[in-house]
């Protein structure tokens, strides 16, 4: 199959590939950018741990063609921190232990990312993150986290 | 206000790996990619028994971009296995060459440029197959005229175990009610995030250098290399973050003796990644276990004797089932007083995926059945679980004859906690209940059955002209955080900041060995041997010291926080930093160099130390739908002293999750062999709305055999939710389901029958 255009931005950068148009976004991201940050834990969008935003909205990268990311704008976890400085969000990650193996974090990052914006309850947190599987931590901490971001008890650095 | 005994451990530092796993930078084996690298896979039996009778490679070979096609001809033909002590037990090939046991079997693997094409190559691969009868459940293969599946396993008995302490049969004689309960325990999938993969580079040199995920580098480069018919340290496993482990891990996998079979043969880097499907298919699982259990009590609840036999489905091969088929034998009468108890534990060969380790090794089992039974107990003498098995709990200094000396045991403050806990919690509402479990579990394993010549665990620390410790480690952090765990316990023992620590672990070119991740053993093993390595590198440190202070020959030194001084005096001394310095020059230009190692010595059988808790779980039981929902789950827990509390705090949390899913949720229905649900849209295990509220309360105990007082603090907490969780259920609706997992058809079924009554 020939290859097409595809032009979007990823972590703030204007990129123009030429894909697959089967390719899936993950692949693209991964296999094609080198970013590796996004993981794939299953492949049929149950686990949540390719989990990015598109638009500012949360995605599951392996149930997104790349082709249909066009002129959209792409964050991935290597997108959050701003060179050492880290997110409110990632800063409560490491204050709660919001992780074990990692390999769910970045999804699980992108998620929440996506749904504070809205100032969300306590009930809210859960379902936002129902998606998202972590077999190592039983999400409690992951929950607190959030939530303590959500409270505002972390602000944005130096800014 | 006291001061904190200690600067580094007990206190909230971040996870050490932490900041590279938040920004996506932590480089997993799943996202290794290498010059000229190939991709791998492999075609797996469809049957559950049968001869293979023919393979025909030729049409796969011919597809444009394949590079290999390699089957069990390709092989040494050697049999593996991890109980390397027992031959008779290394009894799977890595590609079959003729017979094939169970439907996920390898049967050939194919390199080539691409994931799609190799996958194509598959379909090409002509096999030809005479299926055999097959057999499914334990007790059925055990049977006279049973298919059998290994030529020197009559009967398919695999492994047997008999334990037996004081007179079985005369407590039983003594006892005023004696009762018996057949338990049906499943099996469970570990679905790590990261699925077993591993890339294999081997290059004309002679060298093999495997990139894998795994819980134990040692043990995955030794296996290689016996294999492969290459010498141990021509083979170099490289494994520096693990997408979770849960035991199924340190053993060799598909995708390790694929990828390196293929590399061998091409001298090119080839990567497999097991996909979802054959993770939950092809890869080994918890070992389901059919149990009886007899129990004699006197009237007032005192235990007096207690027999098990249990039947193990062990799937084809044998694995690390057999350390399963003992270790819950032993936890079977565990963490109680036994004056009397008898098991016999039959491993059985039966034609499905091999069973073998996973969180918690055969005591999530156990604990289940003990801990159902106990209550049933109380309640049919109308004594209060609580009270009833305080009255028999393990206490310090109790030896569990031939077995094991307990030295520190919390369990006693443990009941309490719970016991206030349950009574703050007042009336309930109806079809709710509390149940609780009590359980324990070991700090690492004694036995020996991999052979292993080396210390069970080692560690190098060098200390550098800026006073930075290059702290080099065998164990292996699979997400359970013994790397923040090592670097708290050398930065502790040598008076350092945490952050003065470098950890190297992961790579068997450069770090010790360490026999891994699994059995609970890093914290207490390899924590003692960075204890030891860092206290030996103090000792040289202070001996520099002792010189320029020139103290009394009464005063010890001693270091911390960087502060080198006289304990007696601590405004007398040093700056750590400055006495390295000189320290270095002193020594010829040399770092400071220090090593520590650990095996465990007259310790008994199974392990150094115990941890001990008990686990309230409150659940609600809807009559209409049997749907179980879980309210609060509170657990007393003595790991010793606490050396990570945001680690203990996640191990925690991660276990309730893990075992309350064996609980009521995770189950791996089969059909002839076949397992009916390999995605995690069907397999179900718990989603962050389906998490209970957690609160953990630590009973602290000293255990001298640990470092700093510490044991383990992982495995052990998936023991006891299942047990807690059916009682749960009884309390709250009458009815005691023994078959796991307690799905709300079985409750529904349950509570018919109780009505009927």
């Amino acid at each position: 199959m020939k290859k097409k255009r595809l032009r979007f931005t990823v972590n703030g950068e204007h990129h123009e590939l030429y894909i697959h148009p089967k390719k899936l976004l993950v692949e693209i991201l991964r296999d094609e950018m080198g970013l590796t940050g996004t993981k794939r834990g299953c492949n049929t969008g149950s686990c949540g741990a390719c989990t990015v935003l598109l638009d500012g909205m949360a995605v599951k990268s392996c149930s997104v063609l790349a082709m249909q990311a066009e002129g959209a704008e792409i964050t991935t976890v290597e997108g959050l921190a701003d060179g050492s400085r880290l997110t409110p969000l990632q800063r409560s990650f490491l204050d709660h232990g919001a992780f074990q193996c990692g390999f769910c974090t970045s999804g699980m990052l992108m998620s929440a990312t996506a749904f504070l914006e809205e100032n969300p309850t306590p009930e809210d947190i859960k379902e936002g993150i129902q998606g998202n599987i972590c077999r190592c931590t039983g999400y409690n901490s992951i929950l607190r986290a959030i939530k303590a971001v959500a409270e505002g008890k972390y602000k944005e650095e130096g800014r | 206000m006291k001061k904190p005994p200690y600067s580094v451990i007990n206190t909230p530092v971040h996870n050490i790996d932490g900041i590279a796993k938040i920004t996506g930078r932590a480089q997993y084996t799943f996202d290794v990619t290498l010059p000229r690298m190939l991709h791998g896979k492999i075609l797996r039996s469809p049957y559950p028994h049968a001869e293979i009778t023919r393979i025909d490679i030729s049409q796969a070979q011919r597809l444009k971009g394949v590079k290999a096609v390699l089957t069990g001809k390709d092989t040494l033909g050697k049999k593996q296995g991890i109980w390397r002590r027992f031959r008779e037990l290394c009894d799977e090939e890595i590609l079959a060459r003729d017979r094939v046991r169970y439907i996920g079997e390898p049967v050939a693997t194919v390199a080539a440029a691409d994931e799609d094409t190799a996958e194509e190559a598959l379909d090409l691969i002509e096999v030809e197959y005479k299926p055999l009868p097959a057999v499914f459940e334990p007790l059925e293969a055990i049977k006279e005229g049973a298919p059998q599946l290994h030529e020197q396993a009559e009967r398919n008995i695999n492994v047997t175990r008999h334990i037996e302490c004081g007179n079985v049969d005369e407590g039983f004689q003594k006892a005023d009610y004696v009762r018996e309960d057949w338990f049906r325990c499943s099996s469970q999938a570990h679905v790590c995030m990261e699925t077993h993969c591993a890339v294999a580079d081997y290059t004309p040199e002679g060298k093999l250098t495997v990139y894998t995920s795994s819980q134990s580098h040692y043990y995955i480069k030794v296996l290689l290399a016996e294999i492969l018919g290459l010498r141990e340290n021509d083979v170099r496993v490289i494994s520096r973050y693990t997408g979770g482990g849960f035991g199924s891990k340190f053993e060799l996998d598909s995708a390790q003796f694929c990828s390196s079979l293929l590399s061998m043969k091409l001298c090119q880097p080839v990567k497999i990644v097991l996909t979802r499907e054959e993770e939950f298919t092809a890869t080994k699982r918890r070992t389901p276990m059919f149990y009886y259990v007899r129990s004699g009590v006197k009237k007032d609840g005192t235990f007096l004797a207690k027999e098990a036999r249990v039947f193990t489905e062990g799937g084809a091969y044998t694995a690390m089932g057999a350390t399963a088929l003992y270790l819950t034998g032993f936890f079977q009468s565990f963490p109680y007083v036994w004056p009397s108890y008898r098991y016999d534990g039959y491993r059985v060969y039966t034609n499905t995926a091999p069973t073998s380790a996973m969180r918690g090794f055969g005591a999530p089992q156990a604990t289940f059945c003990a801990e159902t039974q106990i209550d049933l107990i109380a309640d049919d003498l109308g004594i209060d679980p609580i009270v009833m098995r305080r009255k028999n709990a393990m206490y310090p200094g109790y030896e569990v004859p031939g077995q094991a000396t307990i030295q520190s045991c919390g369990l006693d403050q443990c009941l309490d906690k719970i016991d206030k806990w349950i009574k703050s919690r007042g009336k309930l509402p109806p079809n709710r209940g509390i149940g609780i479990a009590a359980y324990g579990f070991m700090s690492g394993g004694i036995f020996n059955w991999f052979d292993t010549p080396y210390a069970f665990s080692s560690a190098v620390i060098q200390i550098n002209i800026d006073g930075k410790v290059d702290l080099y480690v065998g164990s292996q952090d699979m997400g359970q955080g013994s790397n923040t765990t090592m670097a708290m316990i050398c930065a502790e023992e040598l008076g350092v900041k945490f952050e003065d620590i470098r950890l190297h672990m992961g790579d068997t070119e450069n770090c010790p060995v360490d026999l891994g991740a699994w059995g609970s053993r890093e914290t207490l093993m390899q924590g003692n041997a960075v204890k030891m390595a860092a206290s030996e590198a103090k000792h040289q440190i202070l001996q520099f010291a002792s010189a320029k202070l020139a103290p009394n020959i009464v005063y010890d030194l001693d270091i911390k926080d960087g502060w080198i001084h006289l304990i007696a005096r601590p405004e007398r001394g040093l700056s750590y930093y400055d006495v390295v310095k000189e320290a270095i020059r002193g020594k010829d230009g040399q770092p400071i160099v220090a090593r520590g190692h650990y095996t465990p010595h007259r310790k008994g059988m199974i392990s150094p130390a115990y941890s001990f808790g008990v686990q309230a779980v409150e659940a609600q039981v809807d009559p209409d739908t049997g749907k179980i929902t879980l309210k609060n789950c509170v657990t007393a827990h003595d790991c010793g002293q606490v050396i990570n509390p945001l680690g203990v705090e996640g191990q925690l949390e991660g276990a309730i999750a893990m075992a309350a899913g064996y609980g009521f949720t995770e189950h791996l229905p089969m059909d002839e062999g076949k397992i009916l649900n390999p995605n995690l849209v069907d397999y179900m295990l718990l989603r962050a709305t389906e998490m209970p509220e957690t609160k953990v309360m630590e009973v602290e105990t000293y255990e001298p055999e640990g470092p700093f007082g510490a044991k383990e603090a992982g495995e052990g907490l998936t023991n006891p939710t299942a047990g807690a969780l059916g009682n749960a259920v009884f309390h709250a609706a009458g009815i005691s389901i023994k078959n796991l997992p307690i799905t709300p058809e079985k409750v529904l079924n349950a509570l018919k029958e109780k009505k009927k009554k």
